[in-house]
């Protein structure tokens, strides 16, 4: 059963086209992996997805648990079930880690979650504030962690962290992505960007494309996928010269 | 008459340099005088209420007590030995000493406002921490004004000793049956050599209140002060510009405001003299406006070598109902001085905003969780209690965005 399908969408920032009939379907339980070059719209379509304003949706619609949510508000979205890791978020000034996750989730277990993500330390610090790149990405886990959204983008969970806390986000993004189950009971899905798939060592991707200029231009196993962007290049990987 | 008396008798329509100009004539100045009070507990219910939402909870550990109802100080009491809490009218009485600190730190000609004090009859607190002896209890204060239209003038003396430690806080407030009135509080500050001292004022007014605060400070060799001032609630006008000098070699003077403002018009600032070696001083102001006019100024004048200084200002403005003049003001009047300022007034980012709705929060949820933060201003040199109690205050969930 679909979570979210894409269907021919069309998306521009400024005067620039980003996405150009651009479709996708993610089923529940599925977690896909985004390869691409930068500047392909990777990032601007989890943007698009979780409601970021900036962005004109030109055309097509995404639909996300049956609702057409292509117009609704980022924030209603997030009730929806849509969580989103950001790439670079920002840093707010006076308000503790820990009284965010209250916050996200009332009924969340702060102590339980920082401790999972080796953060307790952090709990006490202004959000994201004077945090090194590696521990940004802990702070996004912790919080997607408390959200426990349905669906869960992932913007480069894995840029800017050492070999030892990438295998705890690889474990939190199983946990969200509900990889420690067994397949039939998994109804959580998930969408990761990242540029060297080493993070998809420590966490189970089930399909992954690769995006070229706005378009998906070859879709199948994470492995290979990765084996041919290796060999061939991303522009290589144009109509999926790999068995699919 | 004495010298205070003439002086303060030529000024009694000398308007003062900042703040809009109050007609004195429109408030009362006779008092109904109040009975006197024992204990805490005794006060009326609706003057209790009314400090405890300016941070004073008169019931909790303090290192002694001093609450005013319109003239009539009703209870100064002292709960530590270190520390002597009089009304000003019976330590005049007491002390001879005390016209050495008479109006010796603001002028009673400065203005009219001034004048109208140094001409009435003294009422308000002396705090004296005594020599060395150190608490981390605070001194807790309130100034009541319960009567409606009342010009309540407050003359206060704080000295620390020689090498004492003291924190105060006081609070300013008015029930919520009273919305017209003025407040006019003249304050003298000494800190005396390698005395360190916190004073916390957070003030609550009434919609149709006036207020006048004039305080003069005064630090000597290694003396140091954190000075906290909060308005959160409404209040028609407010103007106040504390001058601190520091006078002795290593001083030092922190201020920090946290303004909220709806409406009204709100001058607020501090001036800071560096005038020995080794001196440093340090002003952060915090302004988020829904409406009504803000003016945060800072002014820190360097008169010798060495002497360091930064001012900060920064403000949020919500609403196209509201205004936020930021006026930093660096004088430099010596070689080798490092003074610095930073001003921004904007609004917020929508980064942020957006980084907070993608959690789930409403936009007004988010810009309230913004705008907390934004006020959640970190105060050195205070025990955690009465950081707390700050924090308390400015995380109130009443504080949010234009409505």
């Amino acid at each position: 059963m679909r979570l979210l399908e894409i269907v021919d969408l069309s998306v521009s920032i400024g005067n620039k086209q980003v996405l150009k009939n651009f479709n996708l379907n993610i089923g529940r339980g599925e977690t896909h992996a985004l390869f691409g070059p930068n500047g392909t719209g990777k990032t601007t379509l989890l943007n698009v997805i979780a409601g970021i304003p900036r962005y004109t949706v030109e055309g097509g619609s995404i639909i996300f648990k049956g609702k057409d949510i292509t117009h609704m508000s980022m924030d209603e979205r997030a009730r929806l079930g849509i969580g989103m890791a950001f790439q670079r978020p920002p840093a707010l000034r006076g308000l503790k880690l820990r009284d965010l996750i209250k916050i996200i989730n009332p009924a969340a277990d702060a102590a339980a979650i920082l401790r999972k993500m080796d953060f307790e330390t952090f709990g006490d610090r202004d959000v994201n504030r004077g945090f090194s790149g590696g521990e940004v990405k802990r702070s996004e886990m912790v919080q997607l962690l408390a959200q426990q959204p349905d669906f869960v983008m992932l913007d480069e969970p894995d840029s800017g962290v050492d070999l030892e806390n990438i295998k705890l986000i690889g474990e939190a993004i199983n946990s969200l992505t509900q990889k420690d189950q067994r397949p039939s009971l998994r109804t959580k899905s998930g969408v990761i960007i990242t540029h060297f798939g080493h993070i998809l060592e420590y966490m189970k991707a089930d399909r992954a494309h690769v995006m070229l200029n706005g378009s998906i231009v070859c879709s199948g196993n994470p492995g290979e996928i990765l084996e041919q962007i290796k060999r061939s290049g991303y522009e290589g990987s144009v109509g999926c010269q790999c068995p699919v | 008459m004495s010298s205070i008396e003439e002086k303060a008798l030529k000024a009694p329509v000398k308007k003062a340099q900042y703040g809009t100009d109050v007609n004195l004539e429109n408030y009362e100045s006779e008092a109904k005088p109040q009975g006197h009070l024992e204990n805490a507990e005794d006060l009326p219910i609706v003057v209790k209420k009314a400090a405890l939402d300016v941070g004073v909870k008169l019931d909790s550990e303090a290192s002694g007590a001093y609450v005013q109802m319109d003239q009539t100080a009703v209870i100064a009491k002292s709960l530590y030995e270190g520390v002597e809490i009089m009304d000003i009218a019976s330590a005049l009485k007491k002390y001879d000493y005390l016209q050495d600190y008479w109006w010796k730190l603001v002028a009673p000609d400065a203005d009219k406002y001034t004048a109208d004090v140094a001409n009435s009859e003294p009422a308000g607190y002396f705090i004296r921490a005594k020599k060395g002896m150190k608490t981390v209890f605070p001194v807790k204060s309130c100034l009541y004004l319960g009567s409606s239209n009342l010009n309540q003038r407050v003359h206060n003396i704080v000295i620390a000793e020689e090498g004492s430690e003291l924190h105060v806080i006081t609070g300013c407030t008015t029930p919520e049956h009273v919305q017209r009135g003025l407040h006019i509080g003249v304050s003298e500050f000494f800190i005396q050599k390698d005395a360190r001292v916190s004073f916390t004022m957070v003030h609550s007014w009434g919609k149709e209140v006036e207020v006048r605060p004039r305080t003069g400070i005064t630090i000597a060799e290694g003396g140091s002060l954190s000075n906290n001032y909060i308005l959160l609630r409404p209040v028609k006008t407010l103007q106040t510009f504390p001058t601190a000098t520091l006078a002795g070699r290593g001083a030092v003077a922190s201020f920090n405001t946290v303004i909220y403002s709806t409406m009204g018009n709100i001058d607020v600032g501090s001036n800071v003299n560096l005038n020995a070696p080794e001196t440093s001083a340090e002003s952060i102001s915090r302004v988020v406006s829904v409406g009504g006019e803000v003016i945060a100024r800072g002014r820190m004048t360097g008169r010798v070598p060495g002497a360091r200084a930064h001012l900060e200002c920064v403000g949020l403005l919500l609403s196209d109902k509201g205004r936020i003049y930021s006026i930093p003001e660096l004088d430099g009047q010596s070689r080798d001085l490092d003074m610095s300022h930073e001003a921004a007034v904007g609004r917020i980012s929508e980064e942020e905003l957006e980084y907070l709705m993608a959690r789930g929060l409403t936009s007004e949820e988010a810009t309230s969780v913004i705008v907390r933060g934004f006020l959640d201003v970190e105060i050195k040199g205070l025990p955690d209690d009465l950081r707390q109690e700050i924090k308390n205050i400015t995380q109130r969930e009443d504080l949010k965005g234009a409505q």
